[in-house]
């Protein structure tokens, strides 16, 4: 194994990524989201997407949910990192208990006359995408789902001339009658 | 006037701050006044329950309460001002993160309404200090400052122990509100460390200790951080089971340097024996250590053969680096002693007589060998003299970071824990000076010995006045070779003996220096002067700085080149140019 004069032992990590979606439920106070986005710019983690909101205002919990990549032993060790910080109570792993239902809302401008516009309503109408704003050259649709299947509709609007989308990230919560 | 004007528990922010160091039991901090901090320091001058000692520079604060902490398993304690004052604690407050330090740091902000604005001397306390400590807080109203204090000992003194700080902007220290005494609700709910192992895991690790072949015990220092009773578990363990013992560079002194059992520090500069010990062995019983990479070598040949235990209480450490087989996530002294009940119950000393046969081998090849000298005082040699006139004595050692500490590690045998003070995970060369100055006010009748290199211990030198100041007899031991010792060997060992920035052309004479200061210089040049020189060291009674000059050149092994494994270290009497080159294969070519 050949590798540069360096003080450090450098290795080729040769594990596949996975991808795992963590609910965290913390403390809602200042400075929190910056912990947790801290945490992964700091330790290079990745985040895919990052939704979070107060979902018990009396009790001051936030629920954060984070789509991220890695090895095996890198997503353990993220989930042990957010776990050990002073204002998480939660981490679970969604992923991991196969049991989760996931859903991601996007608005979709698309711009354009004649056929396009015809093609772009119908369309949405397949994909049970609303349409919450129109004019005669435009429509703004709202589409909700998991990832993959905003990613498609996204991708069929791009020649009927998508001008831009807004996504608010993956939300995720376990099936069956059981809270986190 | 009101009734809450008769009300002890009515005061203002200041004066909260100082009564919750009473109430915490502290008895000294560190640190340095400025503008966001002048109503503390006003309460701290109407008030003799806790003392002060002011440094030179807030990082001197910083590394003093961290030695005062590792020296006496209690919180350091620091009080510094905003904005630069802030800024300069950054070094040691990662420093304590990094080898899990309890430390709680006090720095004034700007008055709350002018955050943000960029105010004189204002910084982004928190957001600057948020990824080097445990946790830290901005209280913006008086009333939440003594649940806030009382959350900062416990969670920088609980668990895994770390620095946290508190950041009080002025306005909230003239403010008047309502102080209440330490109570459990203090904390958040969401902070709860596990104390206790799991019971099935702890039974597996016995199982394997049980039948272990060629064990080893691989401690460090969360042992020491565990308390009084882990180190006497961990000894005991040793005793009952008869196993041999290595312990990381945090470690040292859980176990005696004396003991029959003990191999040494591991790792990149640690024994021969201990290095072959982890790697063949079969079962390894980690305690409250983290696998690092000065310890770990290459990670895909780290003891391949081994059945791996891992007791830590934070379970972030658990399969960082190096996936293990029984993980058992609790406080170490609870685990060592659940551990050992089981042992004692249900195995017996498993006969492990061949494998002591084969260490007894690996000893053999005297690791740790130099070549002695009449002319020049070698550092190994200078290191052993220190421990051989100091043993029997009531001694705390600090280093700075370097081929002096690693050679300190080799050399100085410690015996009992809480004695050896260094910056392990950081590195931070400038560490020693200021981490003796704590060390010596915590005990202030004992003997405290830096020992230092020529070019980490200027990192910090200011702080010889804190020490004159408050008389505090520190004695910096500098192994004086006008190098930046470990950058050099690096160099020789990887840049092609390239020396790029690594010689002090304009070193001070630290003897007329320790003297400008008001200390004491002495100075050593033949092998012949030392002992007299160090005895006299030994005698003043006052801080001195101790000019040791060593031979220049020389370099710290035996050494686990990098990307290479335990057993494949090169070892003293390998040292020369061509051994190390091939080595070194891989890298750059060696000239």
């Amino acid at each position: 194994m050949n590798q540069p004069a360096s003080a450090y032992f450098i290795e080729d990590r040769h594990d596949p990524n996975e991808t795992h979606t963590l609910a965290v439920l913390v403390q809602n106070e200042p400075g929190v989201l910056a912990r947790v986005i801290g945490l992964f710019s700091g330790r290079g983690y990745n985040i895919e997407s990052l939704t979070v909101s107060e979902t018990e205002s009396q009790k001051h919990l936030s629920r954060i949910t984070i789509v991220t990549t890695g090895t095996p032993m890198v997503i353990e060790q993220i989930k042990h990192q957010l776990d050990r910080m002073i204002p998480v109570y939660r981490v679970v792993d969604m992923t991991q208990t196969k049991r989760s239902i996931e859903r991601e809302l996007a608005m979709v401008k698309v711009r354009g006359e004649g056929e396009h516009r015809v093609e772009a309503l119908r369309l949405a109408d397949a994909f049970r995408a609303r349409v919450i704003d129109a004019t005669t050259e435009s429509f703004v649709f709202e589409i909700t789902g998991n990832t993959d299947k905003i990613n498609q509709f996204i991708d069929l609007m791009r020649p009927l001339g998508l001008v831009e989308v807004s996504r608010t990230g993956v939300a995720a919560i376990g099936r069956g009658p059981e809270g986190m | 006037m009101s009734d809450k004007s008769h009300d002890p528990n009515q005061m203002t922010g200041a004066a909260m701050i100082v009564r919750a160091l009473i109430d915490h039991g502290v008895k000294d901090i560190f640190g340095y006044p400025g503008g966001a901090v002048l109503p503390i320091y006003d309460e701290i001058f109407q008030q003799s329950e806790v003392q002060h000692i002011l440094v030179r520079h807030e990082q001197g604060a910083g590394h003093a309460a961290e030695g005062y902490a590792r020296s006496t398993g209690k919180p350091g304690v620091v009080l510094v001002t905003s904005g630069p004052g802030a800024t300069n604690m950054v070094t040691p407050l990662t420093d304590a993160l990094m080898d899990s330090i309890p430390l709680v740091c006090i720095t004034g902000q700007v008055p709350t309404h002018l955050i943000g604005n960029d105010a004189f001397q204002e910084c982004d306390t928190v957001g600057i200090t948020r990824p080097c400590t445990k946790h830290n807080w901005l209280v913006r109203d008086v009333n939440d400052l003594a649940k806030v204090l009382h959350e900062a000992f416990y969670v920088a003194t609980s668990g895994r122990p770390g620095p946290v700080l508190v950041d009080v902007p002025k306005d909230v220290q003239f403010a008047t509100g309502t102080y209440h005494p330490p109570r459990k609700s203090d904390v958040h709910r969401s902070y709860a460390p596990r104390v206790k192992g799991d019971a099935t895991q702890i039974r597996k690790a016995v199982a394997l200790l049980a039948h272990a072949k060629r064990p080893v015990i691989y401690s460090g220092g969360g042992v020491i951080n565990s308390g009084p009773e882990a180190t006497k578990l961990l000894r005991e363990l040793v005793e009952v089971t008869g196993f041999p013992i290595t312990s990381t560079l945090m470690g040292l002194g859980a176990y005696p340097a004396s003991g029959k059992n003990w191999l040494g520090m591991l790792g990149m500069h640690g024994t021969y024996e201990a290095n072959m010990t982890m790697h063949d062995c079969d079962v390894m019983l980690c305690v409250g250590a983290r696998f690092d990479d000065r310890i770990t070598g290459r990670v895909d040949a780290f003891s391949p053969g081994s059945k791996k235990i891992h007791i830590d209480i934070d379970p972030s450490s658990i399969n960082k680096n190096i996936r293990v087989d029984v993980p058992i996530i609790g406080d170490c002294g609870n685990v060592l002693g659940d551990i050992l009940q089981v042992f004692k119950a249900e195995a017996k000393k498993p006969d492990i007589k061949a494998w002591w046969q084969q260490i007894a081998q690996w000893r053999a090849r005297n690791s740790l060998f130099y070549k002695k000298s009449n002319d020049v005082i070698l550092p190994q040699y200078a290191i052993q003299r220190l421990f051989e006139l100091t043993r029997g004595k009531d001694t705390y050692i600090t280093t700075e970071v370097g081929q002096h500490q690693m050679w300190a590690a080799q050399f100085f045998g410690f015996e009992e824990p809480h004695r050896w003070m260094t910056s392990g995970g950081l590195g931070t060369m400038g560490y020693g000076l200021p981490a003796a100055l704590g060390v010596q006010v915590a005990h202030p009748d004992s003997l405290v010995i830096d020992i230092a290199g020529d070019a980490s211990v200027q990192m910090t030198m200011q702080e010889m006045s804190t020490a004159v100041q408050y008389e505090l007899p520190i004695k910096i031991f500098i192994l004086n070779n006008q190098y930046m010792g470990m950058v050099r060997q690096w160099q020789q060992l990887l840049h092609g003996n390239r020396l790029s920035h690594s010689y002090s052309e304009a070193l001070p004479d630290f003897v007329k220096l320790a003297e400008a200061y008001g200390g004491v210089g002495i100075q050593a040049h033949k092998p012949a002067d030392l002992d007299g020189a160090i005895k006299e060291m030994i005698s003043v009674k006052r801080p001195v700085l101790f000019d040791c000059r060593v031979a220049a050149l020389e370099n710290c092994f035996p050494m686990i080149p990098s990307g290479k494994a335990h057993n494949e270290m090169l070892l003293p009497e390998q040292a020369n140019d061509e051994a190390t080159a091939t080595a070194f294969a891989g890298g750059k070519a060696l000239v």
